[in-house]
């Protein structure tokens, strides 16, 4: 079940120069939600923002009834939503597409380049209480981009990779030496570029892997047909279909 | 409650408000946000004789105040539609239109015959106007020739009411209007989307896979609304208004200028709510007004 519905902002938080955390609280009871799910974001402040943008779900907090958003400013919409203040509201459809599927007991590698940490959060809480161990792998430009890394320390083992050396491993994320290892499970999002070289890794090791993809959507519900990849299926709507993949399901020239 | 019923030929609509193809899938995709039957009805996404892959993705980019598409039609096909989704939806109390698209008059046909035996379906709209198929598509809606070709076989073809589906990608609107008129449609839809473009400054390359695509809400209104106008003068069978209509106000023009109904597109996108408010919007300005019809508003400007 989707439901369209206001959400009250209880924080809106700076994380760096470019990117927030809100935190949006529901009068209802939250339904519930899976990690790698997404909501779309009506931001009715930026005239020039016409269509909803997409946000992964960072994290739920049931005891609050708050959902949060982790969300870098790239543009008006996302600059304008950057300014919202404690007490207004903001619309959302949610909770969309399909999430990663957990295991359980297994030895798991999240694998985050950028804000494609945005989904990984709550799944390294999900995975975390299906007993996993859990492996967490960051990569950005410099260390200005590795972020959120104390909340993931508190579902697993954290990794870091910076492009400039400015912190920990000197490198891409994907040449991080933790990927040297064997894992039952790899789970990522980031950039594209990036998430191919994830599966190529993953193919390789044949390790199960799944990505979050971001591909451009106007309604987020499966009716526009914007956002499609091309899968072993034939195009799928990646907001119904996805966001969450197996590679194994996608036709990448890896 | 103001009188909201419309009719084309026989067909009787509980209200003026339908959705518009390609924005509204087949219905049930609405079911979370929306009771269907409060509708008057809904246009399917274009479907085609065989299944669709569509274009290379990317297939969209937002504009000022609207958007561009390069879908390319991708369905999976009549015979799917028949076997797997009318079973879902032919219980709905409302008007199920499909959208007929196709590369062939041959393929149209096809399509319109397998609908004809489909008791839950009134009515077809023939799209003649999509601009993002390499073969047939708007190629059959930007000649009064070939657009009387394919309304004349469907007529043939189909017995129930036939609408046909008009590109604004012409010179005048109003002689394909009249070409659809003089082969038997029972109404005209208008419009589908302009051909538009977007470019990246950055990697100096068009954004979309196709270079063009279909641009489509608030920013078209003007054009919708003119090209409504000029066609209600032109032509005796009932219009059916469409092109950027976010709220009843935007509707309630669209009626002005001449549309017996309306059809709520884009802005499906942005709030699934939409059409089932633009109803109750347009009967409160009916109240408002002390107008006891909405057919007494069409064309009175």
């Amino acid at each position: 079940m989707k439901f369209i519905k206001d959400f009250k902002i209880l924080k809106n938080t700076a994380v760096s120069g470019d990117t927030f955390i809100l935190e949006l609280q529901l009068k209802e009871k939250l339904p519930q939600m899976f990690p790698g799910q997404f909501a779309e974001v009506l931001i009715s402040k930026s005239k020039k923002t016409f269509l909803r943008r997409p946000f992964s779900i960072h994290d739920v907090n049931t005891s609050k009834n708050t959902i949060s958003l982790f969300v870098k400013k790239v543009g008006e919409g996302t600059t304008a939503l950057s300014k919202y203040k404690t007490g207004e509201k903001v619309n959302l459809i949610f909770p969309l597409g399909k999430g990663f599927n957990l295991t359980k007991n297994k030895k798991v590698l999240l694998i985050g380049g950028g804000c494609g940490i945005a989904p990984l959060l709550y799944l390294a809480k999900c995975l975390n209480e299906n007993k996993n161990d859990i492996h967490i792998l960051l990569g950005g430009r410099s260390k200005e981009d590795i972020l959120e890394t104390e909340k993931f320390k508190k579902s697993g083992k954290v990794y870091i990779s910076t492009e400039n050396g400015s912190l920990c491993e000197k490198g891409l994320v994907t040449q991080n030496p933790v990927l040297k290892n064997k894992f039952d499970k790899i789970y990522s999002c980031g950039p594209m570029p990036m998430l191919k070289e994830v599966a190529k890794i993953a193919k390789q090791k044949n390790t199960e892997c799944e990505v979050s993809l971001e591909n451009t959507m106007a309604c987020g519900i499966g009716v526009c047909l914007c956002c499609v990849v091309e899968t072993t299926k034939g195009n799928q709507c990646v907001c119904t279909e996805g966001t969450v993949f197996n590679i194994k399901d996608l036709i990448w020239q890896i | 409650m103001a009188d909201l019923k419309v009719k084309i030929k026989n067909l009787l609509f509980k209200n003026p408000v339908l959705t518009a193809s390609g924005t509204f899938g087949y219905g049930e995709e609405f079911e979370d946000f929306i009771a269907l039957n409060k509708l008057g009805g809904f246009i399917t996404k274009g479907t085609t004789l065989k299944s669709r892959e569509g274009n290379a993705y990317p297939r969209m980019h937002e504009t000022a105040s609207g958007m561009l598409n390069a879908v390319g039609l991708q369905n999976k096909g009549i015979d799917y539609f028949i076997k797997t989704t009318y079973p879902k939806i032919k219980k709905l109390d409302t008007n199920i239109i499909v959208n007929v698209s196709g590369s062939t008059i041959e393929d149209y046909v096809a399509v319109a015959e397998k609908l004809n035996t489909l008791e839950k379906i009134p009515a077809i709209e023939l799209n003649i106007s999509c601009p993002n198929v390499k073969q047939g598509g708007m190629a059959f809606g930007t000649s009064c020739k070939s657009a009387a070709e394919v309304t004349r076989a469907i007529r043939k073809a189909y017995k129930k009411v036939l609408i046909v589906k008009l590109s604004p990608n012409v010179t005048d609107i109003t002689e394909i209007a009249r070409a659809a008129e003089a082969e038997g449609a029972d109404a005209v839809s208008l419009i589908n989307t302009l051909l538009g473009m977007a470019i990246n400054a950055e990697t100096r390359k068009p954004v979309l896979s196709t270079v063009t695509g279909g641009l489509s809400g608030p920013c078209i209104k003007p054009v919708a609304l003119r090209m409504v106008w000029q066609t209600y003068k032109a032509v005796k069978i009932p219009i059916i208004g469409l092109g950027g209509i976010m709220n009843a106000t935007d509707a309630i023009e669209f009626f002005l200028a001449g549309a017996t109904a309306i059809q709520i597109g884009t802005a499906n996108f942005i709030d699934p709510q939409t059409a089932v408010k633009v109803v109750k919007g347009i009967n409160d300005y009916l109240k408002k007004h002390k107008i006891n019809s909405v057919k007494e508003i069409t064309g009175k400007i």
